[in-house]
């Protein structure tokens, strides 16, 4: 168990800047989950906790210790890879009990070690295979036991489910979630896949552009995104986003097409801001109905257990996510109503989250 | 799925491979099958047919100590300058996959020398090795005495295992450096996790993967220097001093064209062969059991 500082962490390639002043802070047993788009540099951080970059600038500190310019196998942190990086020519148990031979523990030591990690990851029955002969879920799990067998003070996943079919990942995620309750080692999670960052984190990290977005918990993250990108890349489908501009008397939105009555609340008049609705908060009521925006729907996507509306407002695409069974057909005009505590306000220029407008109002109105 | 061409008729598929079946026929099964009815006749050195003589020829060869010698010299040859210009090349390979900036010229620059042609490799370091006022002359002058190849059969033997490995380090360089390359690096940086330093990941994880490469460039090293040998011996030896280079191919050479021996020559050759022959199936039989293909 280690805690892991991180301070204004940057990484350059050459002339390129790929992580730009990452500051975080992770607890001891904590389980924080990193989340961003392909090449946002999360891997790279990580991997500068691994020590297996080098750190461009800044410090990186386990346990309150200076680890910049220590080696990897000096830092006590296990890593588990997208493509499992499983030695191809040794054995499961070859595998699992590397890291125990090259510490040069005692042999039936080491056999006794891998048995009792082959139980927890039930590979008793495979320890005598070669990877190539292993499913993907069962090289994920041998590359589970490589990193557990250490007892690693830290736990770094770079993408490991990415490589598994759908089925599989819900299951494995499971499962780390379990080994992670039991171990209780801090643990590092690196992925692209924004369901598997809020079903897993007890904090996430949200990362975009080598910089740090938002750090909260997964609801806080969802129910306050702290800007624009975060609010549209958790959630799914993503958050509806509305252009619009600060009047006198509240919002116009969609190029003055629709109105909103919110206070201004000392924001200037004129300035470009962007509105947000999650799917989810919006209901469909009769087109006409006072309040609501009146649309036209496009597509419905069948979910089983929910649809997704797209529906078309003034030009502008927008999605409802809606449970009920009775659901308007494509064409049809639709009234979309929300409370004005679903939404969000994002300035334009920067992107970051505004909540000025949070004071009291009425519903939308037209 | 591999997609294979399949042909309807035989006939079509036994076509395409009449063009590659006419080559290895005549630049191989009819020579040596030549060479094998000459090893089997005595062939007059000024012309007028050749006389049956069953295995005289290889009695009269395998009786004289002078063959034997060559043999040795042959095996002492191959097994120094394979294990010379792989161990070398190895290192270097390793040492460039590590680091990895301008490692293409090195790639360009060290497949040069097998480009150049025995004779001419062989008179650059006969050069370079001369006693009197080469690079060895330097050490002659600490040591007087202590380099004379046209003396020293050691020192001839050193000198063309020298110039042989010189070519195929480039050549042995290029194959290891991309069987290095083709090593996931994550496997790597797992080991590197796992605790191993940089020796050891190169004995538990490189080396295994490399083994086919190893093993391939064993069999190409040690089939090259009983054959590709003949050039630098003639250049920078011929032979001598007193045989002490005298590998088996250069012998064929001097003991056929030289002595005019045509038949003694004929012999040697299907002994060659057959060396070879025997040497690779060894090779396959108890050195690929340990190779570790992916
Ligand atoms: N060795 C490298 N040399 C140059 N650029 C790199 C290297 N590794 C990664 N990058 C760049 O750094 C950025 C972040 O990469 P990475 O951390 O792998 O992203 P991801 O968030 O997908 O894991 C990408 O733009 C990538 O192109
Ligand atoms: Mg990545």
């Amino acid at each position: 168990m280690a805690s892991i500082t991180i301070r204004d962490v940057r990484k350059s390639y050459a002339k390129m800047q790929v992580v730009h002043g990452v500051n975080l802070d992770i607890a001891s047993g904590e389980f924080v989950v990193i989340l961003g788009p392909s090449g946002c540099g999360k891997s790279t951080l990580l991997r500068m906790i691994a020590g297996l970059e080098e750190i461009s600038g800044g410090t990186i500190a386990i346990d309150g210790k200076v680890v910049n310019t220590l080696e990897p196998r000096e830092r006590g942190c296990a890593m588990v890879f997208q493509n499992y990086a499983l030695y191809p020519h040794m054995s499961v148990a070859q595998n699992i009990g590397y890291s125990l031979k090259v510490a040069g523990v005692p042999v039936a030591e080491r056999a006794q070690r891998i048995q009792a990690v082959a139980r927890i990851l039930e590979l008793e029955h495979l320890l005598d295979r070669k990877p190539m002969a292993l499913s993907g879920g069962q090289r994920q799990r041998v590359a589970m036991g490589r990193a557990m067998i250490r007892e690693p003070k830290v736990f770094l996943f770079d993408e490991p489910l990415s490589n598994l079919d759908a089925k599989l990942r819900v299951q494995m995620r499971s499962e780390i979630r379990k080994l992670h309750r039991r171990l209780s080692a801090t643990s590092v999670f690196v992925t692209h896949d924004q369901v598997e960052a809020m079903t897993l984190a007890d904090r996430l990290v949200v990362m975009n552009g080598g910089r740090v977005e938002q750090v909260g918990t997964p609801a806080e993250v969802y129910s306050r995104p702290a800007s624009r990108f975060v609010a549209t890349f958790v959630g799914a489908p993503a958050m509806n986003m509305l252009e619009g501009e600060v009047t006198l008397d509240g919002l116009s939105l969609l190029g003055g097409s629709r109105k909103l009555n919110v206070s201004r609340a000392g924001l200037p008049v004129g300035s470009k801001i962007a509105v947000g609705i999650r799917p989810e908060a919006v209901r469909l009521v009769a087109p006409g109905t006072p309040g609501a925006l009146d649309a036209t729907v496009d597509l419905v996507e069948e979910l089983g257990a929910g649809r997704v509306i797209y529906v078309d407002l003034d030009g502008a695409a927008f999605s409802v996510v809606t449970s009920e069974t009775a659901h308007p057909a494509p064409g049809s005009a639709v009234g979309l109503q929300f409370s004005e505590a679903d939404l969000h306000f994002f300035s334009s220029e920067t992107g970051s989250r505004l909540d000025v407008f949070k004071a009291s109002m009425p519903v939308p109105a037209l | 799925m591999e997609k294979r061409v399949t042909f309807s008729r035989w006939s079509i598929g036994i076509l395409f491979a009449v063009p590659q079946l006419l080559l290895i026929f005549t630049f191989f099964y009819w020579p040596a099958g030549q060479a094998v009815y000459w090893s089997l006749t005595l062939q007059q050195p000024w012309g007028g047919g050749n006389i049956w003589v069953g295995l005289d020829n290889f009695r009269s060869i395998l009786a004289n100590a002078d063959y034997w010698n060559s043999i040795t010299a042959s095996l002492v040859f191959a097994a120094c300058s394979t294990g010379l210009a792989m161990v070398i090349a190895l290192v270097l390979a390793a040492l460039t996959d590590r680091q990895l900036a301008g490692s293409r010229l090195y790639r360009v620059v060290l497949i040069w020398p097998y480009g150049i042609a025995a004779p001419a490799l062989a008179m650059a370091f006969r050069f370079i090795l001369a006693p009197e006022a080469g690079f060895m002359a330097v050490v002659n002058q600490v040591w007087p005495g202590f380099w004379d190849p046209g003396l020293d059969g050691t020192d001839a033997m050193a000198s063309i295992i020298a110039a042989f490995s010189w070519k195929y380090v480039g050549y042995n360089f290029i194959f290891f450096l991309a069987a290095f390359q083709a090593i996931p690096r994550s496997l790597i940086e797992a080991a590197a996790m796992d605790g191993s330093g940089v020796l050891r990941r190169f004995w538990d994880i490189q080396f295994p993967l490399i083994t086919p490469t190893i093993f391939f460039l064993l069999v190409i090293n040690i089939t090259e220097s009983f054959q590709d040998s003949f050039g630098i011996v003639d250049i920078m030896t011929a032979g001598g001093p007193a045989n002490s280079t005298n590998l088996m191919v250069y012998k064929i050479y001097s003991d056929g064209f030289k002595g005019l021996d045509y038949s003694g020559a004929a012999a040697q050759s299907i002994i060659l062969m057959l060396l070879i022959i025997v040497l690779t199936i060894f090779q396959f039989r108890f050195i690929e059991r340990r190779v570790h293909y992916r």
